[in-house]
């Protein structure tokens, strides 16, 4: 499967949207998950994440979704230390941030119409204002016949699709992608990953977890490669 | 917030008048446990408030016929008769301000009132006292110290009983039999929040998962309270209208079943004591969200 690249994207950003120094993470009194990660997202880079299973990838998007707070070292989010953000912080923070689940961890009791609306809503959207926009995302997944099924009956890819349009759908800084084509076919994987690049060109920073180093080989972006929780390489 | 048209434009979905699903599921096993247990309790409550209501206006009542009577008991003179003392007093008191009238209790009715107690065999040989019924105004009633200073000034010997230790009696029990309300109400109102609570410690659990995707996807806590709140308010209503309904159904009853009196004396329920149940679903819908609302910012912030 080949990205679709673009020149703007590779571009060199001005300025940093993720910076971790020295961090560390671990859950409770469990060895360390990661270890000295030093890494830096400019804005609107593309990078992809490879490692294998229990390298870390998922504690270091936890990391960068805000999900978990790293045990030592620094981080910061579009220029704010994460150990220093407040309560009322945060949710303005994770606003910023479109995260695909590898799990998809749709809302099992909304359509996929108000699964994929459910950032818009949060941040305060109307569903007469959003309605127009989250149709035609969804129309744009493939998903314009199933905007009122349930989760539960949603094929693997159909969930896919629709996590990724939840996450791209209130058009993110930063999207966050773990395994986002991993149950789709070839020719929704590069129609996806084409959405990525769209919303990369846009001004988005992506980053996107994999098992194919194939895949992000061939994309001709930046590739991370975490080993036993530690970045081995960036590329 | 827009989204730049990607590639489709398509106005037939513009005001699809689509109404976003609720953020919590709606069908909740707990929800109907909870909805049943808190009826139960908002009935308990309410038939604490009409019982206290009626339970009041009986006490009321008992003093309102305390304070209106006197009784006094004439002592002869060695010079006049029994009957002669118990008649000049009763025309003393009869003229006296806030006495409305005074009469000579006769022997056959002071037997009647005592026959049930000492039985009819010696009423005969017993020497019972004169005593002198005085009903007092009810605007401004007579006293007891007015009534002796009259009895004295027209040189009788009596004794006035204004029933103030009875009334006493009464009115504590009235107070007594309303605090016992006030800590009925207190302790339903108290068990439907700590309901409430687990409930809502239950829900959190329950839908950490849904919690989760609405914190990451950038709700705040107060908006994630906020559906919490407005999920256990309705219930908590929902189950204080059941349960003033039944409340309301039962008093009602029996108050049919109990005619004038309304139940029994000592519970003379009225028909206005079930406007007393009107205000519990709003309280109820009230204290159902304060709970869930306070237990889950606590609980977010412990998740945090």
């Amino acid at each position: 499967m080949s990205i679709p690249n673009d020149p703007l994207a590779t571009s060199r950003p001005e300025t940093a949207v993720v910076q971790l120094e020295g961090v560390g993470l671990r859950y409770g009194d469990a060895p360390e998950v990661l270890r000295d990660i030093d890494l830096t997202l400019p804005k609107g880079s593309f990078h992809f994440l490879t490692g294998a299973s229990g390298a870390g990838k998922s504690s270091l998007l936890k990391l960068l979704y805000l999900a978990a707070r790293p045990t030592r070292g620094t981080a910061r989010l579009f220029g704010r230390t994460v150990s220093a953000l407040g309560s009322q912080d945060l949710p303005l923070m994770r606003r910023r941030i479109g995260v695909v689940f590898q799990e998809f961890r749709l809302l099992d009791h909304l359509t996929a119409f108000d699964n994929a609306a459910l950032p818009l809503r949060i941040a305060g959207g109307r569903a007469r204002d959003y309605a127009a926009d989250v149709a035609e995302l969804l129309t744009w997944v493939g998903l314009r016949d199933r905007m009122d099924a349930y989760p539960p009956t949603l094929s693997g890819g159909e969930k896919q699709r629709l996590a990724i349009a939840r996450a791209v759908m209130a058009r993110p800084e930063l999207i966050i992608a773990d395994e986002p084509t991993g149950s789709v076919d070839q020719d929704m994987a590069v129609r996806l990953m084409r959405l990525f690049v769209e919303l990369n060109r846009l001004g988005a920073t992506v980053v996107i977890a994999t098992h194919d180093n194939a895949l992000a080989r061939q994309s001709g972006r930046p590739v991370l490669r975490l080993d036993r929780g530690r970045l081995m390489r960036e590329a | 917030m827009r989204i730049p048209r990607l590639s489709l434009d398509l106005p037939w979905m513009r005001g699809s008048g689509r109404r976003p699903g609720p953020l919590l599921p709606l069908e909740d096993a707990r929800s109907a446990a909870l909805i049943f247990v808190m009826a139960a309790l908002a009935f308990l409550a309410c038939m604490a408030a009409m019982g206290a209501s009626a339970g009041g206006r009986a006490a009321e009542g008992w003093a309102r016929d305390l304070r209106g009577e006197a009784t006094v008991q004439v002592r002869p003179r060695a010079d006049e008769t029994p009957a002669a003392a118990a008649a000049r007093a009763a025309e003393t008191l009869g003229g006296v301000p806030g006495v409305e009238e005074a009469a000579v209790l006769e022997r056959e009715r002071a037997e009647a009132l005592l026959r049930p107690w000492l039985g009819e065999a010696i009423l005969e040989d017993l020497p019972i006292p004169q005593l002198v019924t005085v009903r007092l105004t009810e605007a401004a009633p007579a006293d007891a110290r007015a009534l002796n200073r009259a009895l004295a000034e027209a040189g009788l010997d009596a004794v006035v009983d204004d029933h103030g230790r009875w009334l006493a009696d009464v009115e504590r029990a009235a107070r007594v039999a309303g605090l016992i309300a006030l800590m009925v109400f207190l302790l339903t109102a108290a068990a439907a929040g700590a309901a409430v609570v687990f409930a809502t410690r239950a829900g959190l659990e329950a839908r950490r998962d849904v919690i989760e995707i609405l914190s990451l996807s950038g709700a705040t806590d107060r908006t994630v309270a906020g559906v919490f709140q407005r999920r256990f308010a309705l219930a908590a209503g929902l189950a204080g209208l059941y349960g003033a309904v039944a409340a309301a159904g039962v008093a009602a009853l029996m108050r049919l079943a109990g005619g004038s009196d309304g139940f029994t004396p000592a519970l003379p329920l009225a028909w206005s004591d079930l406007l007393l149940v009107s205000p519990c679903p709003l309280v109820a819908a009230s204290l159902g969200a304060v709970a869930a609302r306070w237990t889950t910012l606590r609980l977010l912030k412990g998740m945090a």
